[in-house]
């Protein structure tokens, strides 16, 4: 099976309270903060790997996972397209862009044209970037493609020797499950970094993965050194000949306004009971 | 003037709350550029959810009869080709409306501005107000193509009031998609709850990794949850470790709620988490760390063990 995923580089969203606007109230700025794989990215990278090898042999590879990164053509892309190579990814794309020339429709059309060129059996992305938090660009791209989407996976188990996938998706009602022939795009939940989210056919159904608690795996010190020498193809906008022209514009931007008050530390039960009822008129 | 099409989301044949949301938003681009507003009821049960929502003020409710489970992948070419009579598609930024309308505006060519806090009509332009970067940042955005898409975040406009009248119905066809047939519904397990829902309760109690179990989630954050009337909700950590359902997620993967009251139990407040809370109007925290971050948003904070504070303030509640 051979997997695209998409990876963006995103300001570190654990401090993305730290973010300014600059001076004219046209754009964010993020600096100080560190650049970071999307962590949206990096569970949908998890998935793919987990679908691509034999767990039970030392997570032998038994596919490939084709990594794409639009963005700036400079050592922050490059290194986190590396860490996702150190995870396991075959080889890499970096497509440069100007990360304002982007927007999910144009990002959605890069990417239909490098699945054009490399014909993937899925492409995982993250369902949402931790900064534009759009959730468009997956859905668009399964569209132009032509290709079912299931967003929102928390589980892929692959049926028929890998030509359909059963997968379930986080509803805000509940769970739902459906059957998927490929090829398609899946976006992945919170959920897809559980133990037992991937059955791949090769790896014994009952494997189960360690627990991960917040992202994708680690990066083996073999895994790193391996890296090194995978290849990045580099390739600019117009290689692709696709239609560049965006469709949102953003005019302004302002930080959220600031809570009112401050934190009262109440001395206990009676003391919270009687600020909810007599001070907020809550409860 | 912009007229506007609203994508209802029904479920089980009724129309959700989430999409009267929509229709607020609806109202407000529809009156905001002088244009009207239609809504289309689509799905199983179409025609009864249209009857129910006849009586919101929209010029005519589309309705579009489809049997079986729910993929976008056999609502989109109808609501494509419904909507061509129209400037904006509006719906909830549910995760129906996350899953469908963009599908739908790829078919258009349509921009997509998601999950957007305000609508702005200066001058009969329009322009929205969404939430970035997990709620730290607030963009304000055009949609440059010729039809515009957007999904509303349900928190930020309140449902419509019935405002009576009845809107004539039309049926619209339904239209085939080959992408519909690389998917088979197999199921859904929806889950049932007497309780508020988590999208528009006026009280969420929520519980996170500290709770320890799926029965600590039972025992001692329910019965609170029941004392108040309120939704149940958790935090990332816990609906990972499988204490509660993945659907009470509250955060920036998961439901964004600003109840009047939102009760964070042993939740210590990860950015990702505020994201989905902070809009709430008073914040309790209970945590035994009075250094978590959660105390950056909490109103009222109270330093102490849950598994001795919860149930004495269960009790304190029920003697209001």
């Amino acid at each position: 099976m051979k997997i695209l995923v998409s990876i963006k580089r995103v300001a570190d969203p654990d401090n993305a309270s730290k973010l300014k606007v600059s001076s004219d109230g046209t754009a964010v700025t993020s600096e100080g903060l560190e650049w970071k794989m999307n962590p949206f990215d990096d569970w949908s990278l998890e998935a793919a790997l987990r679908l691509t090898e034999n767990a039970s042999e030392k997570n032998a590879r038994v596919g490939e996972v084709l990594l794409v990164s639009i963005g700036p053509n400079d050592e922050h892309t490059q290194r986190i397209i590396r860490e996702g190579l150190a995870k396991g990814a075959e080889r890499g794309i970096l497509v440069e862009a100007d990360e304002g020339n982007l927007d999910a429709g144009v990002v959605s059309a890069i990417l239909k044209a490098i699945v054009d060129k490399e014909s993937p059996d899925l492409v995982v992305m993250g369902k949402q970037a931790a900064d534009g938090d759009s959730n468009v660009a997956g859905t668009k791209l399964a569209e132009e493609l032509g290709w079912p989407v299931i967003n929102s996976a928390m589980n892929i188990l692959t049926r028929d020797d890998g030509k359909t996938l059963e997968v379930k998706r986080e509803l805000d009602t509940g769970v739902a499950t459906v059957k998927v022939t490929g090829p398609a795009v899946i976006t992945t939940s919170d959920r897809i970094l559980q133990p037992d989210s991937v059955q791949n056919g090769v790896t014994p159904d009952d494997h189960q993965y360690a627990k991960l608690e917040v992202g994708g795996r680690y990066a083996s010190l073999k895994g790193i050194m391996q890296a090194k020498k995978k290849p990045i193809d580099q390739m600019a906008l117009g290689d692709l000949g696709v239609d560049t022209a965006k469709s949102l514009n953003y005019t302004k931007f302002a930080l959220p306004p600031a809570r009112s008050g401050e934190t009262t530390f109440v001395e206990d039960v009676a003391d919270l009971v009687d600020k909810l009822h007599n001070t907020s008129k809550v409860i | 003037m912009a007229n506007v099409l609203v994508v209802a989301e029904l479920l089980e044949g009724k129309a959700r709350k989430t999409t009267l949301c929509a229709v607020t938003a609806a109202k407000q681009i529809a009156e905001g550029t002088g244009g009207s507003f239609d809504i289309l009821s689509i799905g199983e049960g179409a025609g009864a959810a249209a009857e129910e929502l006849a009586g919101y003020g929209a010029g005519k409710v589309l309705k579009a009869e489809i049997a079986g489970g729910y993929t976008c992948e056999k609502y989109a070419a109808t609501v494509a080709e419904a909507g061509k009579g129209y400037d904006v598609l509006v719906a909830c930024a549910s995760a129906y409306g996350k899953d469908l309308l963009p599908r739908v505006a790829a078919k258009l060519g349509a921009g997509v501005a998601s999950d957007i806090s305000q609508v702005h009509t200066d001058g009969g332009k329009l322009s929205y107000t969404r939430p970035m970067y997990a709620g730290n940042m607030f963009g304000t955005v055009e949609i440059l193509s010729d039809k515009q898409v957007v999904t509303v975040r349900q928190s930020e406009f309140e449902p419509a009031a019935s405002s009576g009248g009845a809107s004539p119905s039309e049926d619209v066809a339904v239209q085939t998609d080959a992408a519909a047939d690389k998917v088979e519904f197999l199921g859904v397990e929806v889950v049932k709850s007497e309780r508020p829902d988590l999208g528009d309760a006026d009280v969420v109690v929520s519980g996170g990794r500290a709770l320890k179990s799926a029965d600590n989630f039972t025992n001692v954050i329910e019965p609170l949850v029941d004392a108040l009337g309120a939704a149940m909700g958790a935090s990332r950590a816990a609906c990972d470790a499988g204490y509660v359902a993945p659907e009470l997620q509250v955060g920036q993967t998961g439901k964004v709620v600003a109840p009047k009251l939102y009760i964070a139990i042993g939740i210590s407040g990860a950015i990702q988490h505020l994201a989905g809370m902070k809009g709430s109007k008073t914040i309790v925290a209970i945590n035994k760390d009075k250094e978590a971050p959660i105390a950056q948003v909490a109103d009222y904070f109270l330093v102490a063990d849950l598994f001795d504070t919860v149930p004495a303030l269960t009790e304190a509640v029920k003697k209001l």
